[in-house]
C-alpha cells in the first residue's frame, strides 16, 4: 500500500476520520453514552477432593465478577438503588475500549501502514506467542508429561483429579521426553546432529498415520462416491424429465472426474478428444476456484460484519439487536434522558 | 501494463481509482445493513439447502436422550461465522432432549464452549445439569492423536472435564467407552484440526457407523463438500449455512404443532414462544452479506469493463 492519495482525496479521508471522531464524541456526550461494561458479583463455594489423598476434603470460597448486559444494571438499580451486586466494571470497560481501539488500529492499515497498526500487530503477535507458551505448559507438559512421570507430585500440587498413569503411558512419555531432549540438542552445535533422529521419528509417524487415513477417506471412499449409476430412474418412467433431472448430478460428477483427471494427464499431447476433455476439465476447475473464492468472500465478510457489529453495538451503543439495553432505535441514537 | 494506452471517460476514472475507495465502499456496504437491521430488528428470509436440511434431520431423527458429541474446533478469530452454528447445534440438541458432550482440539475452544453453554443452556434450559445432561471436557492437545485415542478409549483422551472433574464416574459418560458409542458427532470447524480430520481419522475408521454433521468456515466448505452426503450426513457452509439451519430450527420451534416434540420454555409453560434475538444472529448477519456480495458483483463487472476497454485502447494505439 505505497500509493499516496492525491490532495483532494486526503481532504475527503480527513472528513471521514473527523466524522467518525464526531460520532464517538457525540455518543460520549449525549444520549445514553457508550462503551460501558457491567459485571455481577457472584460468590462461589466448592468442595475440593484430591485423588492423591482420598478422603480429604476442603471448602474453597471465592468471588467471581461475571459480565452482564447493561439492562441487568438498570433493573438492579430500579429494584434497589443501593444495590452493589451489579456494578460498572472498570476492568471489563477498559477491555472493551482496548478491543475497540485495537480493531480501529488494525482497520487503519487499509488506509496505509502506520504506527497504530504496527502497535496492534505487535500486541497480537506477543499475546499469541505468550498464550501458546502457557497452553503448551499447562495442557501438554504438566498433565501429560509431569502427570505420567511425576504423578504423585503433580496430583498433590497442581491437578488433584489427575488419573493415575498406566505403565504404557509412562513408557510412552519417557520416549517422548527423550525425543524432546534430542530435539533441543540442536541448540548445542557439537551434538546437534542427533536432533535429526527425533525429526525422523516425527516425519515417519506422521507420514504413516496420514497415508492410511488419506487412502481410506480421500481415495477409496471418494472413488466409491464417484461410482454412481448414470441413470437414476424417477417416478413416472425412465424417459421423463424427472429421471433426467435426477440423473444429471451423477452424470456431471462422472464427466467432471474423468475430464479433470485428463487435464492432469501429461503423458499424451492434449489434442483432439483428449484436448477437448482437458478443456472441459479446466472449466470444472475454474468453477471450483470460483466457488472457493465465493465462499472465502462470504467468510471474510462474516468476520468483518462481526467486528462492525461489535463497534456499533458493544462500543458505540448505536444499535441493540440483542436487546441488551432494551432501547428502541430512536432512544439508542438520542438517548432516554439519563436513565443510566 | 504495456504501452501508454489510457482509457478515457468514466471507465478511465475507474481504472485509476484509488483502492481505498473500494475499501470504503465495502465498509459502507457492510455497516449499512447492520445499522438498518440493528435498528429495525428485521432479518432476511432463508431458503434452506439440502445440506442444511440434512443437518437438521440428523439431529431431529435421533431418539430423545441420545448422547451427542459436539467438537468445537474454533476460536474467536472465526467466531463471526461459527459461533451461531455452535449455538444452534447446542440449542437444537437441548430442545430435542439430547445429552451433550462438548470437546475441543483448539486451545480457545474450551472458552467458546463455555460461552455457548452460558448463552443457550444456562439461560434457556436451567433444568439441565452439568455432568448429567451436558459437560464441557474442554481442550485436549494432540490433534489427530486425540482422534486416534478416542476411537478406542474416550475417557483416556479426556481424563478430566474443563473444570477438573474426573470423567471416569461422570453420569453423562456412563456407557461411553469409545467415540462410536455416541449417537452423532457434530463438528464445528475453523481449520486444522477440524471436520476434515474427523472424517479422515474417525468417521473412516469407524466404517461409516458414526454419523457426522459438520459446520465449517467458508474457506473450508469447498474442501468438505466432496464428503457430503457419503461420509458426512449434513453440512453447514459458512454463515449462510448457519442462517439456514437457524431458520429451520426457528420455523420448527414456532410451529405450535411441534410443541410436544421439544422441551423448551414455551412447551413447559404453555405460553406462546417468542424468539429471543440471540437466535436470529446468523440470519441477521446475512444482511451485510447481501450488501457486500452486491458490491462484489458490481466491482467484478466494472473490473471486466475496464479490462476490455483497456484492450481496445491498446489495440487502437498499436494500430
Amino acid at each position: 500500500m505505497s500509493e499516496e492519495p492525491r490532495s483532494p482525496a486526503i481532504v475527503v479521508w480527513a472528513i471521514i476520520v473527523l466524522a467518525i471522531a464526531a460520532v464517538v464524541g457525540l455518543r460520549m456526550g449525549f444520549g445514553d453514552g457508550m462503551g460501558r461494561a457491567y459485571a455481577e458479583r457472584v460468590e462461589m463455594r466448592a468442595t475440593v477432593t484430591s485423588a492423591a489423598s482420598p478422603g480429604s476434603e476442603r471448602f474453597v470460597e471465592w468471588v467471581e465478577w461475571r459480565s452482564v448486559p447493561p439492562v441487568e444494571f438498570t433493573r438492579a438499580v430500579r429494584d434497589n438503588p443501593a444495590q452493589e451486586r451489579v456494578q460498572l466494571s472498570i476492568a471489563h470497560t477498559a477491555g472493551l475500549w482496548i478491543a475497540a481501539l485495537l480493531t480501529l488500529a488494525i482497520f487503519s492499515f487499509l488506509y496505509r501502514d502506520n504506527p497504530a497498526y504496527r502497535l496492534a500487530e505487535a500486541i497480537v503477535i506477543g499475546v499469541s506467542a505468550a498464550y501458546w507458551g502457557v497452553i503448551g505448559v499447562w495442557d501438554s507438559l504438566v498433565p501429560k508429561l509431569c502427570g505420567a512421570l511425576a504423578h504423585g507430585w503433580t496430583a498433590a500440587h497442581i491437578l488433584p483429579n489427575l488419573p493415575s498413569p498406566t505403565v504404557q503411558s509412562q513408557i510412552g512419555m519417557s520416549i517422548a521426553l527423550a525425543l524432546g531432549v534430542l530435539l533441543l540438542l540442536r541448540l548445542v552445535p557439537a551434538v546437534g546432529g542427533v536432533s535429526v533422529w527425533a525429526m525422523a521419528f516425527i516425519v515417519g509417524i506422521t507420514a504413516g498415520a496420514k497415508i492410511v487415513s488419506h487412502v481410506e477417506s480421500d481415495l477409496l471412499a471418494q472413488a466409491v462416491a464417484t461410482m454412481q449409476p448414470l441413470v437414476q430412474p424417477a417416478d413416472g418412467g425412465l424417459w421423463t424429465g424427472a429421471t433426467l433431472w435426477a440423473s444429471l448430478p451423477n452424470v456431471l460428477v462422472v464427466i467432471g472426474v474423468l475430464c479433470c483427471l485428463t487435464y492432469f494427464f501429461f503423458s499424451v499431447e492434449h489434442k483432439g478428444v483428449i484436448g477437448g476433455a482437458s478443456r472441459i476439465g479446466i472449466l470444472y476447475l475454474m468453477i471450483t476456484f470460483g466457488a472457493a473464492f465465493g465462499f472465502t468472500v462470504m467468510g471474510r465478510v462474516a468476520l468483518l460484519s462481526q467486528r462492525v457489529e461489535f463497534l456499533l453495538d458493544d462500543w458505540l451503543w448505536l444499535i441493540d439487536p440483542l436487546e441488551r439495553r432494551l432501547l428502541d432505535g430512536v432512544s439508542m441514537i438520542v438517548g432516554t434522558g439519563g436513565v443510566w | 501494463m504495456e504501452g501508454a494506452a489510457e482509457v478515457s471517460g468514466v471507465l478511465g476514472i475507474l481504472e485509476r481509482l484509488d483502492r481505498r475507495w473500494v475499501f470504503l465502499a465495502m465498509a459502507l456496504a457492510v455497516a449499512g445493513p447492520i445499522l438498518v437491521m440493528g435498528l429495525t430488528r428485521k432479518t432476511l428470509p432463508e431458503t434452506p439447502t439440502d445440506a442444511s436440511r440434512a443437518v437438521f434431520r440428523a439431529v431431529q431423527s435421533l431418539p430423545q436422550g441420545s448422547t451427542v458429541l459436539l467438537a468445537f474446533d474454533f476460536d474467536p478469530g472465526s467466531a463471526g461465522e461459527l459461533e451461531p452454528m455452535g449455538v444452534n447445534m447446542a440449542r437444537h440438541c437441548a430442545l430435542r432432549g439430547h445429552k451433550m458432550v462438548f470437546i475441543s482440539l483448539w486451545p480457545l475452544g474450551g472458552q467458546m464452549i463455555d460461552q455457548t453453554i452460558e448463552k443457550v443452556i444456562r439461560a434457556d434450559f436451567p433444568q439441565l445439569q452439568d455432568g448429567v445432561d451436558f459437560v464441557n471436557l474442554g481442550f485436549q492437545a494432540g490433534n489427530e492423536q486425540v482422534m486416534r485415542v478416542v476411537l478406542t478409549d474416550f475417557k483416556r483422551a479426556f481424563p478430566t472435564t474443563k473444570s477438573g472433574r474426573a470423567t471416569a464416574d461422570l453420569p453423562i459418560l456412563q456407557g461411553v467407552q469409545r467415540i462410536g458409542d455416541f449417537a452423532l458427532l457434530a463438528s464445528v470447524s475453523a481449520g486444522y484440526p477440524g471436520s476434515k480430520e474427523w472424517v479422515q481419522y474417525v468417521v473412516s475408521a469407524s466404517g461409516g457407523k458414526l454419523p457426522m454433521v459438520s459446520g465449517c468456515t467458508g474457506v473450508q466448505t469447498p474442501q468438505l463438500y466432496p464428503y457430503f452426503p457419503g461420509q458426512i450426513s449434513g453440512l453447514l457452509g459458512a454463515i449462510k449455512g448457519a442462517a439456514e439451519y437457524e431458520s429451520l430450527i426457528n420455523a420448527w420451534v414456532m410451529d405450535p404443532a411441534n410443541a410436544a416434540e421439544w422441551s423448551g420454555r414455551g412447551a413447559a409453560s404453555g405460553a406462546p414462544m417468542v424468539l429471543p434475538p440471540k437466535y436470529l444472529e446468523a440470519q441477521r448477519r446475512m444482511g451485510p452479506q447481501l450488501g457486500a456480495h452486491l458490491l462484489m458483483v458490481v466491482l467484478i463487472l466494472l473490473g471486466n469493463l475496464v479490462y476490455f476497454a483497456q484492450r481496445r485502447a491498446q489495440r487502437r494505439v498499436a494500430a
